[in-house]
């Protein structure tokens, strides 16, 4: 599966997701430049991996809208192709329009970071490789909160908070589009997979993508 | 040249916890008259004056990228420079 991870000014983790694939879940991992990135059709899936995107002017991820990328990955996720927005990367897929919803910062008005207990909903595409039911991953966020005023149906929610710790509407975490191929997560799950680096929880959700759309 | 003055501020439906603490930090002030308080931004445009149609391609500006409006209401006027 060749893999393209999109880099945006302010991108910060795309080191780690590229050791991700390349060394764990052994798929082909590319590091593009935005403004490189007119065309992803070369591409089996693209992850926006976390970092304050544009510094988090405007709104965070809004900027992005301005980048040549944004068409591109519009075009990709029609196809059903998979797309990944990890931390910083959910905003910039609800700011370009690909999934719903705003992010509003932190209750605390601070950049927060740690590890949440989350819940799974294992019957989507981005969680079918997980055994349990409750996970931990790490997170390290200023604009956590996700908000929206229309429901999300359940079945595009992938994960929520199981104590609601950044009051977000429907406790969500992750959530898809209604095509079920475009995947926000604000928590990090690239920050774990491996024993060493303190939990593998973050490992089925890269296993699930590669397993659900690696044939196609 | 123009100068459009957008007025974004976050919906009614939308927690704003710094407006939260900046009215109970008034209160703790004595300023207890205050019911409410919510932040918002000013996004001041310069424009050079070529577009005719100069509140249609602000309204554009703030729909296309300024506003989101799954949180924010706006509104905006424009001046002479």
């Amino acid at each position: 599966m060749k893999v393209a991870i999109l880099n945006f000014p302010g991108t910060s983790c795309e080191t780690e997701v590229e050791r991700l694939f390349q060394t764990i879940v052994k798929a082909e991992p590319t590091i593009i430049w935005h403004a490189d990135a007119t065309s992803l059709e070369a591409y089996d899936a693209v992850v926006i991996p976390n970092g304050a995107v544009y510094g988090n002017y405007l709104r965070p991820g809004a900027l992005a809208k301005s980048s040549p990328a944004t068409k591109a990955l519009q075009t990709f996720a029609q196809a059903g192709k998979p797309v990944v927005g990890l931390g910083n990367g959910f905003q910039v897929l609800v700011e370009i329009g690909l999934l719903p919803g705003a992010f509003l910062q932190n209750p605390s008005l601070t950049f927060q970071s740690g590890k949440a207990a989350l819940r799974v909903n294992r019957k989507t595409k981005f969680t079918s490789q997980y055994r349990e039911e409750v996970i931990t991953l790490p997170y390290a966020q200023q604009f956590a909160t996700y908000y929206n005023d229309t429901p999300i149906a359940k079945e595009q929610i992938v994960m929520t908070f199981e104590n609601n710790m950044f009051n977000s509407t429907q406790s969500i975490a992750a959530l898809t589009n209604e095509g079920g191929n475009v995947c926000g997560i604000i928590a990090l799950p690239e920050r774990a997979t491996e024993a060493v680096i303190g939990g593998t929880d973050g490992l089925p959700f890269f296993e699930s993508i590669l397993n659900n759309w690696s044939e196609q | 040249m123009k100068i459009a003055k957008v007025y974004v501020t976050l919906r009614e439906s939308v927690v704003d916890p710094e407006g939260t603490a900046a009215k109970e930090a008034l209160h703790k002030m004595g300023y207890n008259e205050v019911q409410n308080a919510r932040f918002g931004r000013l996004i001041e445009l310069e424009l050079d004056g070529s577009a005719e149609d100069v509140e249609a391609r602000v309204d554009a500006m703030c729909k296309d990228l300024l506003i989101n409006r799954v949180i924010e209401d706006y509104r905006f006027d424009i001046e002479e420079a």
